[in-house]
């Protein structure tokens, strides 16, 4: 219905719709920026086409990365997508994956958030594939991302291997016209063969397995359909720039506008490892200076293995930490080139105002709530919206998905140790805490660690684009619990509440904390949904006006720091945003003075 | 071949998304080129979203400071801070309560969409209404009734949603003196 018309697609699409045009069945994902999109669209897409496919929010990235490999291993092609840090949490089944092969194509998309703009960290996935000795392919746009999705499947299937595509934040986040082409349904079943000494290969076998990786690789750096593009092949010189991913795009685009086609060979890799043998060999002896422009790590210089004529992030000539923007591209090449570096203007401004929670989240009163019953408490978070409690003063650590637990746990004995005792109030949310945050709580349990942990319960994964967690269940299967899961890992204290009820709230946590002093974890659920969340009907609640008696204390705009309440310099006094806010009536209990005053019923 | 780079910048919310992505599918109905960049996640709540939107030839998704041959601002604050992605003739649609004078040679265009939005009751409506005065001035690669027949063809199953698309984009186009 789609076919033969150029159609709007961002990256994150038009990788789904690679997906379903290539006869991919199964995919599994857990949601994580700048990926997000790619599970979603996979599911829009084989509806569109009819197909029968199993797509799944799985609960973490390991488990999407074992349903999608069983699938592959029953003959099926198959993808699993998530964020770089989300690999990290599949790395143990992708380094075994390696080794055992596949046998449907089985592709396994790792998105980069050079910057970073959503993540923790600037890691390379490449640098993962390397580490498991797996072929990466780096598209450098939209449409090429849809490409070589059909190669990376075919690839799998021809050497038996799992197959890693490795877009950044500028792919799957860039928006292009494409073509659609005709879905090929394969129709194939499912068939489970079963060779326990490959699929449950011992170490004896592991060894064995480990050398055919190695022959694998040598033949997939010879592999013609991902070789290096020469992208000016009638320019002759002893200088060539070698650039990968959306760099590429970047950098093809100020050789055009700048005209310096023929101030070096530009060669695109697709690529970066494998890198092909003789390619690498040509760039040996066909030139005296080269130049790489990747990101994050130099995955292609490394392997290129000259530092003597070869530049790039490990020379210093290209920054090793950051986006590499279009605009330092212009400057690198035009100093690679020897050209007088154009009189470029400014760089791209940063700063203006800085993420906040939505006005009238629910978080936003929790953690207020937590700083009220706990002021002199210690605060390990984690991973998603409410990591931005850290404007309020209520986020002390975030570092991984789960964390908050693990570290709430390990501040406890860590103060125990050494004779004292402080309050500790860890924070996570729904989604995160089905994730990575059953196997800490149980072992905080088992360890008679004592700290509250409040469980930001808005029914959603909000910051990725609201998509579903286990507590909402699946067509197919049931719901899963958090205050069940919550008893079975041995906790005795777990109520729930809504955070929006600010006074009720502040004494639960209270009551929980002289639990947890005492007695070991206790747990709050603070169940409100999310604001964003488009499942939920939310009720057009009355804003509140601020009347006379504000004094312009600023505690409602310091300590609470909800974006609709706004201090008028002229006035002195706070105004409500009513543009902004979305009434949810928390600042009423807020204003030590009762200033803040339901409204007239306006929307 | 038409070529045009655009930034449509803002905060979380307002719909930056929305109408980039409507440009863009209008500039695929005329049969040309598009490439753009968008924010998602973290930034998205409350924070500056941008979107970069280049319609012509090219293969960046990014515009590089300086080369932008517009900027569409849905808060006033945002024109200081995207500015410099500006060429030196470039324009500017910018949603501003009070006008304020720019530097050099470049033409500003304002319209105080937030209580336009307002007034036809539909806050979330900010977005169209600047992209009705951006329309307005004749500068985009497109006009106002291509972009009104991209709106039809997107939201043609959802008609309570289209008619207050609509208004809004007329009231950004006809609700206002030209300045
Ligand atoms: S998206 Fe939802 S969870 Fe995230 S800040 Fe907004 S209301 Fe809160
Ligand atoms: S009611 Fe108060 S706290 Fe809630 S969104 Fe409005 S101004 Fe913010």
């Amino acid at each position: 219905m789609l076919e033969n018309k150029p159609t709007l697609m961002q990256g994150n699409e038009a990788m789904a719709r690679g997906m379903v045009e290539n006869g991919c069945v199964v995919a599994a994902s857990y949601p994580g920026t700048p990926a997000s999109e790619i599970l979603s669209s996979i599911e829009t897409w084989g509806k569109t086409e009819g197909v029968t496919m199993h797509v799944e929010w799985a609960v973490n990235e390991k488990v999407a990365f074992e349903i999608a490999y069983a699938a592959s291993q029953s003959g099926l092609r198959a993808v699993t997508a998530m964020k770089q840090v989300g690999l990290n949490v599949a790395s143990d089944p992708l380094m075994s994956a390696a080794y055992l092969g596949t046998v449907g194509g089985f592709v396994i998309i790792s998105a980069d958030d050079p910057g970073p703009h959503s993540s923790q960290t600037e890691q390379d996935s490449r640098l993962m594939a390397m580490q498991a000795k797996l072929p990466v392919l780096d598209p450098s746009s939209p449409s090429e991302a849809r490409e070589l999705v059909g190669c990376a499947l075919r690839m799998s299937e021809e050497f038996e291997l799992p197959v890693m595509l490795r877009p950044t934040t500028r792919v799957c986040h860039a928006c292009q016209d494409i073509t659609p082409v005709p879905v090929q349904h394969l129709e194939r079943k499912a068939v489970f063969c079963k060779d326990p000494q490959r699929w449950a290969a011992t170490p004896k076998f592991r060894y064995e397995l480990h050398v055919e990786l190695n022959r694998k690789l040598s033949r997939i750096a010879a592999y013609a359909p991902t070789a290096p593009r020469r992208l000016n092949p009638s320019t002759m010189s002893r200088r060539a720039v070698v650039a990968s991913g959306v760099s590429a795009a970047h950098a093809s685009e100020v050789v055009s506008i700048s005209g310096l086609q023929d101030a070096f060979v530009f060669y695109q890799i697709l690529q970066p490892y494998p890198l092909h043998s003789d390619f690498v060999e040509e760039i040996r002896t066909a030139y005296d200076e080269v130049l790489v422009l990747e990101e994050t790590t130099g995955v292609i210089e490394m392997q290129l293995r000259d530092f003597l004529r070869v530049q790039g992030k490990l020379s210093g000539a290209v920054p090793e930490a950051g986006e590499l923007l279009p605009e330092m591209i212009e400057r690198i090449l035009c100093e690679f080139a020897g050209r007088a570096v154009a009189d470029l203007s400014e760089a791209a401004p940063v700063g203006g105002r800085r993420p906040t929670l939505c006005p009238g989240c629910p978080h936003r009163a929790s953690f207020y709530a937590i700083k009220k019953a706990a002021p002199q408490g210690i605060y390990p978070s984690d991973i998603g919206c409410y990591t931005l409690g850290v404007n309020l003063g209520a986020v002390d650590t975030v570092l991984c998905m789960g964390a908050a637990i693990g570290q709430a746990a390990g501040f406890y004995q860590a103060y125990r140790v050494s004779g004292q005792q402080r309050d500790i109030v860890a924070t996570v949310g729904d989604s995160t805490f089905f994730h990575a945050g059953i196997p800490p709580l149980i072992d905080a349990v088992v360890q008679g660690a004592r700290f509250v942990l409040v469980i930001l319960d808005n029914t959603t994964t909000a910051m990725t684009g609201n998509q579903p967690t286990p507590a909402q269940g699946t067509p197919s299967g049931k719901a899963v619990d958090i205050a069940s899961v919550v008893a079975g890992c041995g906790v005795e204290f777990c109520r729930s509440a809504d955070p929006l009820d600010l006074p009720a709230f502040t004494s639960l946590i209270k009551e929980a904390l002289a639990f947890s002093c005492k007695q070991g974890v206790a747990v709050v659920i603070a169940k409100s949904p999310c604001l964003v969340d488009k499942r939920i009907r939310h009720a057009k609640r009355p804003q509140p006006l601020v009347d006379s008696t504000c004094t312009g204390c600023k505690q409602c705009t310091d300590q609470f720091e909800c974006p609709a309440l706004v201090f008028d310099e002229v006035s002195r006094k706070v105004m409500v945003d009513i543009m902004n806010c979305s009434g949810c009536g928390v600042c009423l209990d807020v204003c030590p003075l009762k200033a803040i005053k339901l409204g007239e019923g306006q929307p | 071949m038409i070529s045009q780079q655009l930034l449509i910048s803002g905060v979380g919310g307002q719909g930056i998304l929305f109408i980039s992505r409507l440009l863009a599918e209008t500039s695929i109905a005329k049969g040309l080129p598009v490439i753009t960049s968008e924010t998602h996640g973290m930034a998205q709540r409350g924070g500056i979203v941008i979107s970069h939107l280049k319609v012509g030839d090219f293969s960046s998704p990014l515009v590089r400071p300086g080369q932008a041959d517009g900027l569409i601002a849905l808060k006033s604050g945002n024109v200081a801070l995207h500015r410099s992605f500006l060429r030196s003739c470039g324009w500017i649609a910018a949603n501003v309560s009070e006008p304020f004078p720019v530097s050099g040679e470049l033409e500003m265009t304002t319209i105080d969409a937030d209580a336009i939005a307002l007034k036809l009751g539909n806050p979330q409506a900010v977005n169209l209404v600047v992209l009705g005065r951006a329309l307005s001035t004749g500068s985009l690669f497109c006009t106002t009734e291509e972009v009104t027949m991209t709106l039809i063809h997107k939201l043609q199953e959802k008609p309570a949603l289209l008619e207050r698309a609509l208004t809004a984009l007329n009231a950004g186009t006809t609700d206002c003196p030209r300045s």
